[in-house]
């Protein structure tokens, strides 16, 4: 067997997966709150990967840098989750807020809408072509390098970073929603709007932190996608949101561990049939993993089959 | 109490009594306009579909451009992927999201059987009707998995199906099954299929790039699909297909097939789409992957059209096509397009800004507000309205003097976008007298945006506009524009 294909796809996989898993956790909130497909979340995710793009232009561009590569890197993750969570929250105000009681497909297709304006305001503001965070050109104190595995895998730090950033954001929210009271109040609300309304929890604001966390999340996976694949531009929400989305799907929307084992699932999906089959077969990988989730276990790899109340 | 069936005012059995009586309580306009909306609603709908199909019928015959008659065709093209989404959407209630990779399917379907790319020329009386019948089974077959999924996961599922379609296509020139069989050219990947034959029935054939004949082939398309849609709205189907719609478990437990109907409700569907792609093949000599996914803003755009004249209504289809596709083609021109822009502001403030004294304080506050704007920037930073209107004439002139144009509006134009998108948004936090107010600077900056950014990119920002369309009138008036709002019974 080859190892060494084997253990880039296994960390190309992972790394990949961890950051579908980001996104997804931000799907599977709101819809887990809101019962709501919001179609705009994989354009926060463009927004936040820009704004560290901006963070690194601010700081001298990729090739001189005028701060250290960790300090750079804080900035750029605080940046973009401050930015993709307020993007969020001013979509969830201004866009779903007064569909709340609607019917089903009108925000659905307000979403979709947001989706589409939010892609082509970037490209109208940011320009149609690809930039790129160049983060191989970091040097101050770590050069983003590569490093060797046993059978002469070759891994990058980016793709450490990423990893390793993602679990950091993965249990810094399980602790938050299983040990505060607005993580509380969070459950509480998923579990029946109304009746949580009832016992005095205030919905809107459970929403808007809602929104705010997930799109924050978002924000960070842009960036730690920006240092391992260097590009951003206007489009790339959709494509990686859609993933995201099978993500939160496969692994039962509204539940969160099962977006992280949807992300990785997916992720490592792709990976493995991109060395091993071929890249235009990878989408149709993904789409068969996709229905056979959703024939065998419609409510997802975790999820709990609703039970449906009339 | 016994109600006497002969009564015409008892309330008709499997009738809800208010909702039997909705038309009288109707708030109705008086007056002139009252009579005309009074008397336009006795006039039986057919009548209206006919007088479109007329008039449609002689259009190419009022001009020769054949400018026109290409917008007229792609309307047409746009009015059959409304129509099949109409049936999926607006009548099932069934969120497709990758209706447009059916029509890209018959389109490449079409394309493969006759053209020169596989050396296939098959007759097109046998193409369309194959070719349609493999988009109702791919049709079909995107249904089976789905069909027992609520709305959203159907609407993933087909998002991503539509995806799958166009990345496969784009990637199809060495296309082989798993790595089983020697890699193959299938689609002409990114190239496309070219040199796709035109219709031919019997000897006859139309000339390449004759869109007059391809207008009246989509015309007649088009009207024979509405008549069946006429009569499929009121038969057995239609009805079942709408209390699918409004309530799939009510539906259900009244002994409504809903699997199956949401199977053929998804098939029709398709198949329109696919009806519609051979002909934009033909039309078009050449088909490309690229034209069928995400990012072109086609799936968007059909779904603007169906939701802006309202899902579920045929006339809404015709109207909400028409609207969209015209605008977005006089977007195209900029000079055209401003004098739309300042036309719509005005008239969405006369429309919504009341009394009247706050319209003439907006209006005429706006125009003091950017002549003393103009004035400062010109005395302090001259190279800030140096700038070149995208519209000549008097509008042109007039707006030179009014809006600040600098020479180099790339990088502020995009800050005000920004700012724009913010003002706005504020806007709809603020009530009564100072909103008027803010509506001031904000209207100038959006004059101000359209000149110096909008106006000269049209491309993108008509894509834009079409996002800001759906999210207005899903927030304003979900039901579109011909749409009968839902009553909602508790």
């Amino acid at each position: 067997m080859n190892w060494n294909l084997f253990l880039t796809e296994l960390v190309a996989g992972i790394s990949h997966g961890s950051v579908y898993a980001l996104i997804a956790l931000g799907y599977s909130m709101v819809y887990g709150i809101l019962k709501l497909l919001n179609f705009a979340h994989g354009d926060v995710y463009m927004v936040g990967s820009f704004i560290g793009f901006g963070i690194i232009g601010v700081f001298g561009g990729a090739t001189n840098l005028s701060v250290s590569v960790w300090v750079l890197l804080f900035l750029m993750l605080l940046g973009a989750m401050l930015g993709g969570g307020l993007l969020g929250v001013m979509i969830e105000r201004f866009a779903y807020r007064r569909l709340r009681n609607a019917p089903r497909i009108a925000p659905l297709i307000t979403a979709l809408g947001v989706s589409f304006f939010l892609e082509n305001a970037a490209q109208l503001v940011l320009g149609a072509q690809y930039q790129s965070y160049n983060s191989f050109s970091w040097k101050s104190p770590i050069a983003l390098d590569h490093f060797t595995l046993p059978a002469h895998a070759v891994i990058s730090y980016a793709e450490v970073i990423i990893i390793v950033g993602t679990i950091v954001l993965v249990v810094g929210l399980t602790l938050f929603v299983q040990r505060t009271q607005l993580g509380k109040a969070m459950r509480a609300t998923s579990f029946d709007r109304e009746a949580a309304a009832m016992m005095g929890i205030d919905v809107d604001n459970v929403i808007v932190a809602t929104f705010f966390i997930g799109s924050a999340l978002a924000g960070a996976a842009g960036v730690l996608n920006g240092i391992e694949y260097q590009q951003v531009w206007p489009y790339m929400g959709f494509t990686a949101g859609l993933y995201a989305f099978i993500a939160a799907v496969v692994g039962g929307i509204g539940n969160l561990p099962g977006a992280v084992l949807g992300g990785l699932t997916i992720g490592l999906a792709q990976a493995f049939s991109i060395g091993y089959i071929s890249s235009t077969f990878s989408d149709a990988v993904v789409f068969a993993i996709l229905i056979a989730v959703m024939i065998v276990r419609p409510s997802g790899l975790l999820g709990r089959a609703a039970v449906q109340k009339v | 109490m016994a109600t006497d069936p002969t009564d015409p005012n008892a309330p008709r059995v499997g009738v809800d009594e208010w909702v039997a009586s909705h038309e009288q309580r109707r708030v109705r306009r008086t007056g002139l306009l009252g009579v005309v909306e009074r008397e336009l609603e006795r006039v039986p709908s057919p009548a209206f579909y006919l007088a479109f199909g007329v008039a449609a019928a002689i259009l190419p015959a009022l001009t020769s451009n054949g400018y026109v008659i290409k917008v007229g065709l792609d309307t047409l093209l746009y009015m059959l992927l409304a129509l099949g989404l109409n049936i999926t959407v607006g009548y099932a209630g069934l969120l497709d999201l990758g209706y447009v990779a059916f029509y890209g399917f018959a389109a490449y379907g079409y394309a493969m059987l006759a053209s020169p790319k596989f050396g296939l020329h098959w007759a097109t009386v046998g193409v369309i009707p194959l070719v349609v019948l493999a988009t109702v089974i791919l049709g079909f077959l995107v249904a089976l998995p789905s069909r027992r999924l609520v709305g959203d996961y159907l609407a993933i599922v087909t998002l991503f199906f539509g995806e799958l379609f166009a990345t496969v296509y784009q990637n199809g020139e060495h296309m082989s099954l798993l790595g089983f069989t020697k890699a193959k050219d299938v689609t002409g990947g990114p190239n496309g299929i070219p040199n796709i034959d035109q219709f031919h029935v019997f000897g006859a054939r139309i000339g390449t790039l004759n869109y007059t004949a391809y207008y009246y082939v989509a015309l007649i398309f088009f009207m024979v699909l509405l008549l069946a849609m006429y009569l499929v709205d009121r038969s057995r189907t239609g009805r079942a297909w709408k209390s699918l719609r409004e309530d799939p478990l009510a539906a259900e437990l009244m002994g409504i097939p809903v699997n199956r109907l949401k199977l053929v409700a998804f098939a029709c569907g398709a198949g329109i789409a696919g009806l519609a792609g051979t002909v934009f093949a033909a039309a078009n000599t050449a088909v490309f992957a690229s034209e069928f996914d995400f990012t072109s803003g086609l799936l968007i755009i059909v779904y603007a059209m169906l939701i802006l004249g309202g899902a579920g209504s045929l006339g809404g289809v015709i109207l909400g096509a028409l609207v969209v596709n015209v605008s977005l083609e006089v977007l195209r021109t900029p000079g055209h397009a401003t004098w739309v822009f300042y036309v719509l502001i005005a008239g969405t403030l006369v429309a919504r800004v009341r009394p009247w004294r706050w319209l003439a304080l907006v209006i005429a506050g706006t125009a003091g507000f950017g002549f003393v704007v103009h004035a400062i920037v010109s005395a302090a930073w001259p190279r800030g309205v140096h700038g070149q209107a995208p519209v000549g004439g008097v509008l042109g002139s007039g707006l030179g003097h009014w809006v600040i144009l600098p020479s180099n509006p790339m990088t502020i134009g995009n800050v005000a976008f920004v700012f724009l998108v913010l003002a706005v948004l504020a806007l709809t936090l603020l009530r009564g007298w100072a909103q008027r107010l803010a509506m001031i600077p904000t209207l100038y900056l959006a004059a101000f945006v359209w000149e110096n950014r909008l106006a000269v990119e049209p491309s993108v920002t008509r894509l834009i506009l079409v996002g800001v369309i759906l999210i207005v009138l899903m927030n304003a008036r979900p039901q579109g524009l011909l749409g009968t709002s839902r009553v909602e019974i508790v």
